[in-house]
């Protein structure tokens, strides 16, 4: 079943055309990475595919309903959850409180997602602008998790982060996979998206020129590679 | 001065300061969280005064008048949200200032036509129309004691709302980040009208409360709106906390400024605040 499907999205910021007819799909379960150089239009997907700015044309579809026009919350209410680029995390909340603001009752709880990151677990009476990166981002995907999602998004999984909290949150994303919840990830690490991703998608100047397998795109590694150079 | 003088100066800037924070907490959240400056709160607070003298005219109560007054203002509140500022959110500043201040010259001319020019006086409960004997030669009000202990109980609430509650939270989420509050499923809109909606009936309780003391009388509301921007300038935009020193200050400063150098008494209030910006240029909790 398709959980979320995009369908030639033409996206503007006021005047610049920035999505060139973007379709993409993510099956219920799936893992799908999204890669591409920066300013390449992929967390201008994201943020299509959220309603935060709506296609000028094109369609999107949660299960098989159009969201198009939504309000943000309603699609997200459909869910489908979002760890931002940059986290948007609260930063004059404890982090205990940026995991209720938003929290959904469901399988996931506050002590699973302790579990899943154990380090939050010390943190959660200090400020979000008291957390380091690593943690803002572990505070972002349990946030994201305790919505209770079917699919979560995130935009830029480890930029920035140190190799240690890579692997951390790499291992958790894994985690995901095995519970069966789907993901579109957002990365630069290409080597753990292969390994992770059931598909691949990447993106150049606001179209997708890639899908496929991490077979397939082992097959023409050498194009994509030069696809994702800067 | 005599200390008693002194002291009953002190509980009279407090008490002002308690009631301006009631006024400046709901603009200082309007404006942090949904960025809009709205020069039409000074008009709840004279709606709400002239509520008290019309309800309690009729019933002989301003009890009865708060109790009514609030659910009208608060529902006047959810009405002037949904019709006019839910247009505003995303215009810049000038055209708030213009849309707001159209709804100020609305209500003055409402209130004339409903209730004339006429200074009213509004009658304090029965209960507390007595004196507490303060030192040898002063004497407080008992109605400016329950009207200073009213405001706490308010803000101790309010406090207790903020921190405690999940709409709290969402409120102070929202004013850091509102996009990323909707992003998680969050109908912002609803959070909004519901934040104005309580900062109007906050105002709408400030010039209830304040009626009885003050009179009622045209244009009080632009009174209070300009002291209470200059607590939210000098608390920090968007900060309860801050609003709450904030309004201490200017009520402190403006009670004193009557006082001790009634020429200038004015002319105090900016004084401060110009002093307040000089060393923390984003207000007290900026």
């Amino acid at each position: 079943m398709k959980l979320l499907e995009l369908i030639d999205l033409h996206t503007f910021y006021g005047e610049s055309h920035v999505l060139h007819g973007v379709s993409l799909s993510v099956n219920a379960g799936e893992t799908v990475t999204l890669m591409g150089r920066n300013g390449m239009g992929k967390t201008t997907t994201i943020r299509s595919a959220l309603g935060l700015t709506p296609p000028r044309s094109g369609e999107v579809r949660v299960r098989g309903t159009t969201v198009t026009r939504w309000p943000a919350h309603r699609i997200a209410r459909e869910g489908i959850a979002l760890v931002p680029e940059g986290r948007g995390i609260f930063p004059t909340l404890t982090a205990r409180e940026n995991l209720l603001v938003s929290a959904r009752p469901g399988r996931w709880t506050i002590d699973r997602v302790l579990r899943l990151f154990p380090r939050l677990g010390e943190r959660l009476d200090h400020l979000g602008a008291q957390l380091s990166g690593g943690e803002q981002q572990m505070l972002s995907i349990a946030r994201a998790l305790l919505t209770n999602p079917s699919l979560i998004v995130l935009d830029g999984a480890t930029e920035g982060l140190a190799p240690l909290v890579r692997q951390e949150i790499w291992s958790a994303v894994r985690q995901l996979r095995g519970e069966g919840t789907a993901a579109l990830i957002v990365d630069k690490e290409v080597r753990a998206l292969l390994e992770i991703g059931d598909r691949h998608l990447i993106m150049v100047k606001g179209r997708i020129v890639f899908s496929g397998t991490a077979g397939d795109w082992r097959a023409r590694s050498e194009e994509n590679l030069a696809l994702l150079r800067a | 001065m005599s200390f008693s003088l002194f002291g009953l100066q002190v509980l009279n800037g407090v008490e002002q300061g308690l009631l301006l924070f009631l006024v400046a907490s709901g603009l200082t959240l309007v404006f942090g969280v949904l960025g809009v400056l709205n020069f039409a709160h000074g008009s709840f607070y004279m709606l709400g005064a002239y509520l008290a003298f019309w309800i309690s005219a009729g019933t002989g109560s301003l009890l009865a008048a708060v109790l009514i007054g609030i659910p009208v203002m608060a529902s006047l509140g959810f009405l002037v949200e949904r019709l006019a500022i839910a247009r505003l959110y995303k215009r810049d500043h000038l055209s708030q200032v213009l849309l707001t201040y159209g709804l100020v010259l609305l209500f003055n001319e409402l209130q004339r036509a409903l209730f004339g020019n006429d200074v009213h006086g509004v009658d304090a409960p029965r209960l507390l129309a007595f004196r507490i004997p303060l030192g040898s030669a002063q004497e407080w009000p008992a109605y400016r004691v329950f009207t200073a202990a009213a405001c706490i109980a308010v803000a101790a609430l309010m406090r207790q709302v903020i921190l405690k509650t999940r709409f709290g939270m969402r409120v102070r989420a929202g004013a850091s980040n509102a996009e990323m509050v909707e992003a998680l499923g969050i109908d912002v809109r609803k959070l909004f009208s519901a934040l104005f909606s309580a900062g109007t009936a906050l105002a709408a309780l400030a010039g209830m409360l304040a009626a009885p003391l003050t009179t009622v009388y045209p244009g009080m509301g632009e009174n209070v709106l300009v002291l209470s921007f200059v607590v939210v300038v000098i608390g920090g935009i968007g900060s309860i906390k801050g609003a709450f020193f904030g309004a201490m200050l200017v009520g402190l400063s403006d009670t004193f400024g009557k006082v001790l150098l009634p020429g200038l008494a004015s002319a105090m209030v900016y004084a401060v605040m110009a002093a307040v910006l000089l060393v923390r240029p984003r207000g007290l909790a900026g």
